[in-house]
C-alpha cells in the first residue's frame, strides 16, 4: 500500500554553521550558530517560543567530545527548555533520520512547529582515534578485527565496482574534482578551494620555503601524486575522502497549513524514505546500497515522482565512490553508468543533473551527525535561487537529499518541492 | 558435537582452536557466518555448529595505509600497509578478513576472484592473546 504522511509538512527555515575545524567550540556553540542562521532564513520571522520539540541528529558526541545526553544542551543553549529534546543516532545518517522523525512528529498531529538539528565535533581527537570512533559504526565484532576502516569499506566497494563495470581510480578522482569546484563557491565549506587552487597554494608554499616547486602538468597528475594525494585505502586517496569536521545545521519544520505564515516560499516535504541493511560482507551485491535504493523508491512513490523529475540532489559522498553508487541507487543513471555520467560532466552544476552543488561532504566537510541536515540547507538555497555563484543553471523546484549511515546499513532519502 | 552458545565469544574460542565455525539452522537449512542465536529466515532456534571448508575467493578488497589504532599496534600503517577484504566461501557464506599473500604495494595487481584459504592469526591485544581470521592466497 502506498504510504503517505498523516498531514503535510514544510520546511520554512534552514541554516548551518561554517563547517571546518573550530578548536574551543563545542557542539552547543556550533548549534547556536546554525540556529541563528536558520532564524535569519525565515523570511516572515520566527518567535522561537513557537517551537514545540527538538530532534537532534548526532553520531558520537560521547566519544568525540566526552559528552553524552547532548540533546537537552541544544535545547538549553537555544532557550528552548523545557521542550522535549531527543537525540537520534544512525551513524552518518543521524540528522537525515532526525529530519524524518521531525516530519513524522508533525504529520502525526502532535506538534505544529519542530526544530530539527544535526551536530558533530570531530576535530578534538587525533586522526587515529577519529578513525576508531567512526569504525564503531560498523560491525565491531566481525568487521573491525579484519582491519577495516571506513575509507577501507568504501574502497572495497570501489574494487568490486571497478571489477564489474570497468571504472578506474581516475573515474573517482573526477568526482572529487567536481565537488571541489562547487565547494570553492561555498563560503561555509571547510575545503572551499578547487584542486587547481590547492595545487597553486602548494607551489607557492614550496617557493616561499625555497624548496623545489612541484611540476604537475594538470589536476589529474596532481591527483596521482602519492605525496600530494596519498593513498588512504586503495583506490581511495586523500582527495577521495571527506574530511574530519566540526559543524551544525538547523531546520525549521511546520505543518503545511501554517507554512505560509512563516515563509512566502516554503519547501514542502513531498517524499520521505528510510531503510536498513546487513553488514557489508553479508550483501549479495557490493556495488549498490540496497537501503539507499529502497529509501529512494519509498520517497519517489510518496512524491509521485520519477528520478528524472529531480532537478538537483545532495547525495552522501563520504567517499567519491559513494557518490557514483548514489547516483545509480537513486535511479539518475543505470547501474554501472554513474561513473561515466560523472566523467561526461552530467552531474556538474550546469549539467542536466547537478549533484552536490554545495561541494558535497568532500569539499564542504562532513561533521557526520550534521551532514544530513546540512544537505537540506543546500536544497533550500537552490530552491530559492539563493546559492549565489554555485546556483544550478536551471530552476530547482524539486530537490532530493540522500543521507547514508555507516556502510549503507542506514539510508534516509527526502524529496522537497517549492510550489 | 558441542553445546556452545551461538555468540561471538564462542566463535573466538573456535578461532583459537584454528577452526572456522558457522551455524546451521536445522529447520530451514540456512548456514550463517558469523554465528547468531536465531535464524533470521524462519526464526527457528534449533541451530548447530558446523565447521566450514575454509576455501573461498576474494570478492572485494582494499589496501589500508591509514590504519586504526589496533592495526598500528600490530605494526601496520603508512609504511607498512595491509590488505583487508571480503571472502566468499565455497560453503556459500561471506566474511570480512585480513588477506595475506597479496602484493600490497601493487594493489592494481590484486585480483578479485582469486582463490584463498583460511589462516588463523594470533595477536596480543592488551594482556590478551586473541585469534584473528585471515585468508591466504593459494597458487
Ligand atoms: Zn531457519
Amino acid at each position: 500500500m502506498k504510504k503517505k504522511l498523516g498531514r503535510g509538512v514544510a520546511i520554512v527555515g534552514a541554516g548551518m554553521s561554517n563547517f571546518g575545524a573550530f578548536p574551543g567550540k563545542a557542539t552547543r556553540d556550533l548549534f547556536v550558530e546554525a540556529f541563528s542562521d536558520m532564524i535569519a532564513s525565515v523570511d516572515k520571522g520566527l518567535d522561537p517560543n513557537d517551537i514545540e520539540a527538538l530532534y537532534i541528529g548526532n553520531y558520537s558526541s560521547d566519544l568525540f567530545e566526552g559528552q553524552g545526553h547532548t540533546a537537552p544542551f541544544m535545547a538549553d543553549w537555544t532557550g528552548l527548555t523545557p521542550r522535549p529534546a531527543t537525540r537520534i543516532e544512525d551513524a552518518c545518517a543521524s540528522s537525515g533520520v532526525a529530519l524524518r522523525q521531525g516530519i513524522i512528529a508533525i504529520a502525526s498531529g502532535l506538534y505544529d512547529v519542530v526544530l530539527v538539528g544535526g551536530i558533530e565535533k570531530m576535530t578534538d581527537l587525533p586522526t587515529s582515534e577519529v578513525t576508531d570512533t567512526l569504525a564503531t559504526a560498523s560491525d565491531v565484532l566481525y568487521e573491525i578485527p579484519a582491519g577495516f576502516t571506513f575509507p577501507g569499506f568504501y574502497a572495497a566497494m570501489a574494487t568490486a565496482y571497478m571489477d564489474r563495470y570497468g571504472a578506474t581510480p581516475e573515474s573517482f578522482m573526477r568526482v572529487g574534482l567536481k565537488n571541489h569546484e562547487n565547494g570553492a563557491l561555498n563560503e561555509k565549506a571547510q575545503y572551499g578551494a578547487t584542486i587547481r587552487q590547492v595545487m597553486d597554494s602548494k607551489i607557492a608554499k614550496a617557493k616561499a620555503k625555497g624548496r623545489p616547486e612541484p611540476t604537475w602538468a594538470d589536476e589529474m597528475e596532481f591527483m596521482h601524486d602519492d605525496r600530494a594525494n596519498p593513498i588512504i585505502a586503495w583506490p581511495m586517496r586523500l582527495f577521495d575522502c571527506s574530511p574530519i569536521s566540526d559543524g551544525a545545521a538547523a531546520l525549521l519544520l511546520v505543518s503545511e497549513d501554517i507554512a505560509k505564515s512563516f515563509s512566502a516560499d516554503p519547501l514542502f516535504v513531498i517524499g520521505t524514505g528510510q531503510a536498513s541493511d546487513v553488514a557489508l560482507h553479508d550483501r549479495q551485491d557490493l556495488t549498490t546500497l540496497r537501503a539507499a535504493k529502497l529509501a529512494g523508491e519509498q520517497a519517489y512513490e510518496m512524491a509521485g515522482l520519477k528520478p528524472e523529475d529531480i532537478k538537483a540532489a545532495e547525495v552522501h559522498d563520504c567517499f567519491t565512490i559513494a557518490e557514483v553508487i548514489a547516483t545509480e541507487d537513486l535511479g539518475f543513471f543505470p547501474p554501472g553508468k554513474g561513473y561515466e555520467a560523472a566523467e561526461e560532466g552530467l552531474t556538474r552544476r550546469n549539467g542536466p543533473k547537478p549533484i552536490n552543488t554545495s561541494g558535497g561532504l568532500k569539499s564542504k566537510g562532513h561533521p557526520v551527525g550534521a551532514s544530513g541536515a546540512g544537505q537540506v540547507v543546500e536544497i533550500w538555497k537552490q530552491a530559492h535561487g539563493s546559492a549565489g555563484e554555485r546556483q544550478a543553471a536551471h530552476d530547482v523546484n524539486l530537490g532530493l537529499t540522500h543521507n547514508v549511515g555507516g556502510t549503507g546499513q542506514t539510508c534516509a532519502v527526502h524529496i522537497f518541492e517549492r510550489r | 558435537m558441542n553445546n556452545k552458545d551461538f555468540t561471538s565469544a564462542s566463535f573466538q574460542e573456535y578461532l583459537k582452536q584454528k577452526k572456522l565455525m558457522g551455524v546451521r539452522c536445522q529447520s530451514c537449512g540456512t548456514l550463517f557466518l558469523p554465528p547468531r542465536p536465531m535464524c533470521n529466515h524462519c526464526f527457528g532456534e534449533d541451530l548447530i555448529w558446523e565447521e566450514l571448508s575454509g576455501e573461498g575467493e576474494l570478492t572485494a578488497f582494499t589496501t589500508i595505509h591509514i590504519a586504526p589504532t589496533a592495526m598500528i599496534e600490530a605494526g601496520y600503517g603508512r609504511d607498512n600497509p595491509y590488505c583487508s577484504g571480503i571472502v566468499k566461501l565455497k560453503d556459500g557464506v561471506s566474511i570480512s578478513a585480513q588477506i595475506l599473500g597479496v602484493d600490497v604495494d601493487h594493489p592494481e595487481n590484486i585480483k578479485i576472484g582469486c582463490k584463498l584459504e583460511v589462516e588463523f592469526l594470533e595477536r596480543q591485544v592488551g594482556d590478551d592473546n586473541q585469534a584473528f581470521l585471515a585468508f591466504q592466497t593459494v597458487d
